[in-house]
């Protein structure tokens, strides 16, 4: 039975597509079939977070226009055999999308891969809700800050009216994913922590992510960092999130942030764990 | 930052979540009917026009959320009242 997982936002910049990314990565190093699509058609960056920038030739747009077959849009990823990604259109806007060329599309790919992951652009316009439409469940990407919240809360809010599923009355499935958190702010009180930002989106956890190096050197790469760095503290909460995708029991467990005496006195982070 | 502000330091993160509660559950209210003003103001519109003619341009709307109770605030220019009185 295939799955059709919009990850989204609302704000712009909280990490959709490198979670789009290291998510559909961890899945798909499970063994299981991923597609990722990237629908922030004028701003495609999934191409590019995936390294695979110069390998486009066609796209979402293309296929969904019928200029060209699915089969010759998707393109398989070199290090993960079970990996395909079909890019967004960078020299076209949102209006080339239509609703049922969407639902073709995805219709189609649910034949072939376990896990269609849809990368929604930020915003709740046309091309948020065209990613959103035809999914059967959500990841919420929230960052613990104030705007980003809120936003979450109205994607949330569009979540539960704007899609297929929640117009037929079925239980729409959510999950939030906290990122760029940090641990030792968040204790001294100077970031919202885990509980508040629970408290106040009221949808289940998947996973926190931890601010670290390392996801800026894997974008910088053009690897998702679950493949380029398993061992580092972003990495693994990535693959952790995607065993509780399959339906796996595991606790989350709160990042904590060691320093060293010298870390201390000088207010540089040491080490992460 | 003195070494006094640094034992004092403002912990602003409760400040935020309290900050968000108030503000979403009036969003959250809202939601569905997101032009409740624009709403309001065209139908009050509706009806002082049946009796009185208005410049449209000439009104003001105001929607004001407080913690306990909101107030709505309709200012209309009537200009011809005198002529609507005469009559």
């Amino acid at each position: 039975m295939s799955k059709v997982m919009v990850v989204t936002s609302g704000k712009g910049g909280v990490g959709k597509t490198t979670s789009s990314a290291s998510l559909g990565a961890a899945l798909a190093q499970s063994g299981q079939n991923v597609v990722l699509i990237d629908f922030d058609v004028g701003l495609r960056n999934l191409d590019l977070v995936m390294g695979a920038e110069r390998r486009v030739v066609f796209d979402l747009v293309n296929v969904v226009q019928g200029d060209a077959k699915l089969p010759q849009a998707l393109i398989r990823d070199k290090r993960i055999e079970t990996l395909s990604l079909l890019p967004a259109s960078q020299t076209r806007d949102k209006d080339a999308l239509t609703e049922d060329g969407v639902q073709k599309v995805i219709e189609e790919l649910r034949e072939k891969f376990d896990w269609i992951i849809c990368d929604s652009p930020a915003g709740i316009e046309k091309g948020a809700q065209l990613a959103m439409r035809f999914a059967d469940m959500a990841v919420v990407v929230t960052n613990p800050e104030v705007s980003s919240v809120r936003d979450s809360d109205r994607i949330i809010g569009m979540l539960d009216s704007k899609t297929l599923r929640a117009e037929n009355g079925d239980n729409f499935e959510k999950h939030l994913l906290l990122t760029r958190y940090s641990a030792a702010r968040a204790a001294r009180g100077e970031m919202l922590n885990v509980k508040d930002v629970l408290e106040i989106l009221a949808i289940p956890l998947l996973g926190i992510v931890p601010e670290s190096p390392d996801v800026l050197n894997a974008s910088n790469l053009g690897c998702p960092v679950t493949l380029h760095n398993p061992e580092s503290v972003a990495a693994k909460a990535y693959l952790e999130a995607a065993r509780r995708l399959c339906g796996e029991k595991l606790e989350v467990v709160e990042p904590v942030e060691r320093k060293s005496l010298m870390g201390r006195l000088f207010g540089r982070k040491a080490a992460m764990a | 930052m003195s070494v006094f502000s640094f034992f004092t330091r403002t912990r602003s993160a409760p400040v935020a979540r309290d900050r968000l509660q108030i503000l979403l559950a009036h969003e959250r209210a809202l939601s569905g009917r997101a032009d409740l003003a624009a709403i309001l103001r065209e139908e009050i519109l509706a009806v002082i026009a049946k009796h009185v003619s208005i410049d449209p341009e000439k009104v003001n709307v105001k929607l004001e959320r407080g913690d306990h109770v909101s107030t709505l605030e309709v200012n209309v220019e009537m200009l011809d009242l005198a002529k609507v009185g005469a009559e």
